[in-house]
């Protein structure tokens, strides 16, 4: 295919033993007029290449932080942050990154929103938009695609912003709370899918919830972390197969360990949602 | 490539959508009945006012050299229509071109105090110094300086009608979605990239507003200047027909120079929804600001 996909897989495989992402001692400070906030404190995470990882935790106790290191889009006070052993000192283009809003441009139709994405890397056109094309299909906007922003419904606007975050193939996708402005049923949907996709892509998954549910049915291991200043309190790792029907995994064993651990480490009342 | 689902409907039509169907486009009739429809209430407000006007004088409750007639104002339109035309076509020559200026300069001084901080602070009180300085007050400076040409007019014009394209333009470019432009730079953006594609075009609604407002001020600059000293425009016209205490003629400048302000407001208004069909959109239909 495309140079551009060519690097990416590269990337993807050629890292060798480093880790797909992996986050060093790092602590975060903002510093405002006021005050002096320590956001992040003695965080290590490393995220092997294919695996999906969830993030948990209080609101405000840095999940959104912790992506936007990784994506080079914030500094680290102290500590280190390495993409597939790669230093990262500024945003980093080998990513994707879906927000908990869609952010899509209002004068753009979905497949121009999607090639956005596209036009900013200097991709070659037929093949972007061949790219566009399956992922309209992979994420069920067909018969959507050139209808614009405000003609859609949330779950169709997150469906846009996760395929213009999958196009360049990135080796690692961020996101952040994508589902969270979502309806309870469109988000399960959204769960199945990205479950879907996660599996046909291949790609390395770091994902900020609210959910605990959320985070179980998807992930690899779930890191759950404290309130401000943020730290991991504990990784669990879900042992469920790659390949999981919803309902079914619902009433597993497994799923329900894992949901009430991590409930009882965020403080929350056993069996409470 | 074909997708394999519902293949009797062709994919990509938006009727196929599920419940949601192209509406027919309204007929020239139909839409100029709800154009009718909408705008039947200004309209009739404006008929009253003028039937209180004839009224007025008809019934002779105020001399006709201090209010004229409808009826005489209209003969002066029609019997010195070219005078008129003349006049009026040099008044909206000097409107058309500050306001030309004054976009072209209030935007690049936005884009400059948004991309620079200092630029901004150094700027921001000097701009809103030459904002709060009344433009009749200095308007004899220009003509002393610039001479009885258009120039002083235009200076004039511009002065005011900067400073709402300033304001709306910096306003809009900063009301951008911060998380669009941190995606932007993990796709790699440049600043440049990011203003042409996701900066300007997203200020571009906050810009318009500030548009419609500067070109109605922009005719209110250019008949300031023609007032302070001028041998031409409608500002010339209104000053000489007052001396002259010939009313019809001044009530008929004023009626014209209404009406360019009017339709250079209905122009950028028809401009920017040209321009942004998706913003006319999203406010919906049935919210318009046109009569």
């Amino acid at each position: 295919m495309t140079e551009e996909v060519e690097q990416t897989v590269a990337l993807a495989e050629g890292g060798g033993d480093a880790a797909a992402v992996d986050v060093d001692d790092v602590a975060v400070r903002f510093r405002t007029r006021k005050k002096d906030v320590l956001a992040l404190r003695q965080i290590s995470l490393s995220v092997a290449t294919g695996e999906f990882v969830a993030i948990v935790g209080p609101s405000g106790c840095g999940k959104s932080t912790l992506l936007k290191l990784v994506a080079g889009l914030l500094k680290p006070s102290s500590g280190a942050v390495r993409l597939h052993g790669d230093a990262v000192t500024g945003p980093r283009r080998d990513i994707g990154y879906v927000f908990q809003r869609a952010a899509l441009l209002e004068w753009r139709s979905a497949r121009r929103n999607i090639l956005l994405q596209a036009e900013m890397r200097h991709m070659p056109g037929a093949a972007a938009r061949k790219r566009a094309d399956e992922l309209i299909d992979m994420t069920g906007l067909r018969g959507f695609e050139d209808a614009y922003p405000h003609e859609l419904s949330g779950g169709m606007q997150q469906r846009v912003a996760l395929c213009r975050a999958l196009l360049h193939r990135p080796p690692v996708l961020l996101m952040d709370e994508p589902f969270g402005a979502l309806d309870a049923l469109t988000r399960e949907q959204m769960n199945i899918e990205l479950n879907r996709i996660w599996r046909e892509t291949g790609t390395t998954v770091l994902l900020v919830t609210h959910s605990i549910a959320e985070a179980v049915y998807l992930a690899n291991r779930v890191v759950v972390m404290s309130a401000r200043p943020g730290t991991v309190t504990e990784i669990i790792d879900v042992a469920l197969p790659a390949e999981r029907d919803y309902a079914e995994t619902m009433g597993l064993e497994e799923f329900s360990s894992a949901t009430t651990r991590i409930r009882r480490l965020l403080g929350a009342a056993p069996g409470a949602e | 490539m074909e997708h394999g689902r519902t293949p009797t409907v062709p994919a990509a039509s938006a009727a196929t959508v599920a419940g949601v169907a192209e509406r027919a486009r309204p007929g020239i009739a139909d839409r100029a009945l709800e154009t009718l429809a909408r705008s039947w209430r200004p309209l009739a407000l404006l008929v009253a006012c003028f039937a209180v006007w004839w009224v007025v004088s008809a019934a002779r409750l105020v001399e006709p050299y201090l209010v004229p007639s409808p009826g005489s104002t209209l003969q002066v339109m029609r019997d010195k229509a070219g005078y008129i035309w003349h006049h009026g076509w040099v008044t909206t020559y000097e409107t058309l071109l500050g306001f030309a200026i004054a976009v072209a300069v209030g935007v690049l001084a936005a884009v400059i105090m948004v991309y620079s901080s200092t630029v901004e602070k150094t700027l921001y009180p000097v701009l809103l110094f030459a904002q709060v300085v009344p433009k009749i007050a200095i308007a004899p400076l220009f003509i002393v300086w610039l001479g009885f040409g258009i120039a002083p007019k235009i200076v004039v014009a511009v002065l005011i009608a900067f400073f709402p394209v300033v304001i709306s333009m910096v306003t809009g470019l900063k009301s951008v979605d911060p998380e669009m432009v941190q995606l932007s730079a993990t796709m790699g953006a440049g600043p440049l990239q990011t203003f042409v594609k996701i900066r300007f075009p997203a200020s571009l609604p906050h810009l318009f507003s500030g548009l419609k407002v500067a070109v109605t001020l922009a005719v209110t600059g250019a008949v300031v200047g023609e007032f302070v000293g001028a041998n031409e425009g409608l500002g010339f016209v209104i000053l000489q027909a007052n001396g002259n205490l010939d009313t019809p003629m001044l009530f008929a400048g004023l009626i014209v120079m209404s009406l360019i302000g009017v339709v250079l407001f209905l122009l950028v208004e028809i401009a920017e929804k040209l321009l942004l069909p998706w913003h006319a959109s999203r406010r919906g239909d049935a919210v318009t600001t046109t009569y």
